[in-house]
């Protein structure tokens, strides 16, 4: 099949952030002095207190805003954003908005339909093609928020606490399906959160920021299993790496 | 639709019409009013069959007005707000002369557009200022409130100026606009028999005749016309609504 679906090994680019500094007008400093590296297809989970100023840091990374100092390096690549909330469009069906960004692609319109309906498969949603954002489970619209986002098969994924207005249980499935889906095509993954479990469970490395303004407090590559299953968030060893990233972001409150 | 149901959602908006009518009847019977002063219920249904041509021809002509004058505000008034949502800086020069457009008295401009326009066309004129500024003022409103998330979304993808527009900006300013339509609806009638009270023609014209002669019932007569013309726009308004956001928009999505 000739889809851009089709998962390809180390799709994902590198991303390096050299001493950006962003203030807010009124003079508050969101982010200060970050530097950062993140390697081709690596899954990092940017962990603060809400508010520390890491979603100012994502939305520079995805170009919808320009630090005042300091530099941002992307390699050529897509880009995804799946914001707080699913922010679908109200007036179309599920099928209609993942194909939106292909749609302002410029692609034709069967070829787009045919991939939003396999963007919908692969978050579970292919029974709901045709059912608009009202008629559907916060959940659900969430699924169909991510679908969007790798409809594109992206280079680079940034989520801004996608999952946090969601129930645990929803929470912790959509993190084991995201987790899946990152595994199979190895997309650079930014996801950005305040729950230390989520973090845990879905990084390979963790970067804990202090409050505000956002400062790396630490930097630290979780030593769990490459393959993440619901059990592991039992597992003494997980607890262990919960606690490391517990006690930096204590230092930094 | 069950006796029930037709008794429990038909019957209280007819109940006070119904009441007052035969109040004002046995008031004017009783000859607790004058009748020159307060018609008869049954001489103003009187009224309207008996002048039912005159009646008809004239409220045909301030429909066509009223209707045309709510086009051409439907139009403009939309175009205007994309005008005005497109910067800052153009809603900072345009918008304070709308608003003062809005608040010139439409009688008192009713002669220059006399001037203007011509006597036959005053009552389009008229119904289409007096109707424009809600259509700017909702659509405006609606242009900009949209989602800041999904603004950011277009932009991620590099969407141009008109896809924006037209896949997002009007499409959420919908519901808004359907108010502003609504609102612009009844008082283009108004605006058309403001200028037919100038040019003699269509309901406002037989309204202004049947005064100078003291003929109350056949003023009700067409008063109830003028209201009929503007109940109709009002529904019509309101099915394309329901046609247009019942999908989504909570305004329209009661089952």
């Amino acid at each position: 099949m000739n889809s851009v679906l089709v998962p390809q090994a180390g799709t994902g680019i590198s991303v390096g952030v050299r001493g950006v500094r962003k203030v807010f007008p009124g003079g508050i400093a969101a982010v200060d002095s970050i530097d950062l590296d993140v390697k081709p297809g690596e899954f990092i989970a940017l962990l603060g207190p809400s508010g520390c100023g890491k979603s100012t840091l994502l939305r520079m990374i995805a170009g919808l805003e320009t630090p005042d100092s300091g530099s941002i390096d992307l390699n050529a690549g897509r880009i995804s954003f799946v914001f707080q909330d699913a922010h679908l469009l109200p007036w179309r069906n599920a099928l209609n908005n993942v194909a939106l960004p292909l749609e302002l692609m410029g692609m034709d319109r069967a070829k787009r339909l045919s991939e939003a309906a396999t963007a919908l498969k692969l978050v579970g949603l292919d029974d709901a093609l045709d059912r608009y954002p009202a008629a559907l489970s916060g959940g659900m619209r969430m699924r169909v928020s991510l679908a969007r986002a790798l409809v594109t098969n992206p280079a680079l994924l940034l989520l801004d606490e996608p999952f946090a207005a969601l129930d645990e249980i929803t929470r912790h499935e959509l993190d084991e399906e995201l987790h899946k889906l990152w595994s199979n095509r190895r997309m650079t993954v930014m996801f950005v959160t305040h729950s230390i479990i989520e973090a845990t469970f879905l990084a390979e490395r963790a970067i804990v920021f202090t409050r505000r303004p956002a400062r790396v407090i630490l930097d630290h590559t979780l030593h769990l299993p490459a393959r993440r299953t619901p059990s592991l968030r039992t597992d003494t060893q997980f607890s262990t790496q919960m606690r490391i990233l517990f006690e930096a972001l204590e230092q930094g409150y | 639709m069950n006796i029930r149901t037709m008794v429990e959602k038909v019957l209280p908006p007819i109940l006070p019409v119904l009441v007052a009518g035969v109040a004002a009847e046995i008031a004017v019977r009783a000859h607790w009013v004058k009748p020159y002063l307060v018609p008869a219920p049954s001489s103003v249904i009187a009224a309207l069959f008996n002048n039912w041509r005159e009646l008809g021809s004239a409220t045909w002509t301030t429909a066509d007005a009223a209707l045309t004058g709510f086009a051409m505000s439907a139009i403009t008034g939309v175009l205007l707000a994309i005008a005005l949502s497109s910067s800052p800086w153009v809603q900072r020069a345009l918008y304070p002369y709308a608003v003062f457009f809005q608040t010139v008295p439409i009688i008192a401009v009713a002669p220059l557009i006399v001037i203007w326009f011509g006597l036959p066309r005053t009552p389009i004129v008229s119904a289409f200022i007096v109707s424009i500024f809600p259509v700017i003022a909702n659509t405006l409103t609606g242009l900009l409130s949209t989602d800041p998330a999904l603004r950011d979304l277009f932009r991620l993808y590099d969407a141009k100026r008109m896809p924006t527009l037209f896949k997002l900006q009007l499409p959420f300013a919908l519901p808004h606009m359907f108010t502003g339509l609504r609102i612009a609806g009844g008082l283009a009638v108004i605006g058309a028999i403001v200028g037919e009270f100038i040019n003699g023609q269509g309901i406002g014209g037989y309204i202004d005749v049947s005064r100078q002669r003291y003929l109350v019932d056949k003023v009700f007569a067409g008063l109830l016309m003028a209201s009929l013309i503007g109940v109709a726009l009002f529904i019509t308004i309101n099915l394309l609504s329901r046609l247009a956001l019942r999908h989504w928009h909570a305004s329209e999505s009661r089952a």
